[in-house]
């Protein structure tokens, strides 16, 4: 089980490219027809994309769940909050950095809520976003 | 955002989405990079507890943004953020909505504070949320 010891504990940055291309994938899935997002160059980004930004350029996927030794297959997806500082468009690219922010044991050690904050920055130094999830961990029940 | 200037209690934000298909969240698989296989591999699902494979939370929080973003120039969201109160099922038709909470001075800018829902058909809250804008 996780513990305190994984507080502060961070993982690999990725640097993600918001690509015109990945953007409309995501944009069509979720029939999203709105134009302010196909307006070229200067388009921004939905606002819930840099979660999806950094999952897709992760060089090692779920790297958080793997370093903590917790199964894939028990974790859902408890809170979401983004934090946006500066606009996010097309053809930058962001860099992020995640970060245990805090574990919390509930219901007597049968779910443990984790979060993650994750500061974004771009290609020019400018601290754009903050996002943070909190990870609910389904704990295996004592035998 | 228009430059009229809401009221506490009017609601803003009020979208539809068509019913939650397997296509869709295989799509969604691929178009967020999150492959996590619990929710387009029906074998893994069940071996994990589950009836059936079921939504992406960031699926149906990414349909609440955009109920925000018809009502509100992404530009003008400064916060949002979402709690999972339940599994969203295949099947599901959501509804989001957005409510004014509050108008706030905040940042050196007017603000307000919207309450946000995303419900399925049988009105059972799957999101709760909240979001900052610029006036």
């Amino acid at each position: 089980m996780v513990d305190q010891s994984a507080v502060g504990r961070a993982f690999t940055p990725v640097t993600a490219r918001v690509e015109p291309g990945r953007l409309r994938f995501f944009l069509d899935t979720l029939g999203e027809t709105n134009p302010v997002y196909r307006d070229g160059s200067a388009a921004p980004v939905p606002p819930t994309y840099l979660f999806c930004l950094e999952m897709m350029d992760a060089t090692v996927p779920f790297e958080f769940l793997t370093a903590l030794g917790i199964d894939l297959a028990r974790v859902l997806h408890g809170e979401q909050r983004f934090d946006y500082h500066a606009p996010v468009v097309i053809g930058d690219t962001l860099t992020f950095h995640p970060r245990v922010a805090s574990v919390t044991d509930k219901k007597g050690g049968a779910m443990t809520l984790i979060v993650v904050d994750t500061p974004v920055t771009n290609q020019n130094g400018v601290h754009v976003a903050d996002v943070s999830r909190t990870i609910v961990v389904r704990n295996a029940r004592p035998s | 955002m228009s430059s009229s200037v809401p009221s506490v209690g009017d609601i803003i934000v009020h979208k539809e989405f068509p019913p939650i298909t397997r296509h869709r969240l295989a799509l969604y698989c691929g178009a967020s990079g999150d492959h996590n296989p619990i929710h387009v591999d029906i074998d893994f699902a069940k071996a994990a507890g589950f009836p059936d494979v079921f939504a992406h939370g960031m699926l149906v929080m990414g349909y609440l943004g955009q109920a925000l973003t018809d009502a509100v120039a992404p530009s003008r969201i400064r916060s949002f953020s979402t709690r999972f109160a339940a599994i969203t099922q295949l099947g599901a038709k959501l509804t989001c909505e957005g409510t004014v909470t509050e108008l706030i001075e905040q940042g050196g800018e007017r603000r307000a504070k919207l309450a946000l829902t995303t419900k399925d058909q049988n009105g059972e809250i799957k999101l709760a949320g909240e979001a900052i804008i610029a006036l």
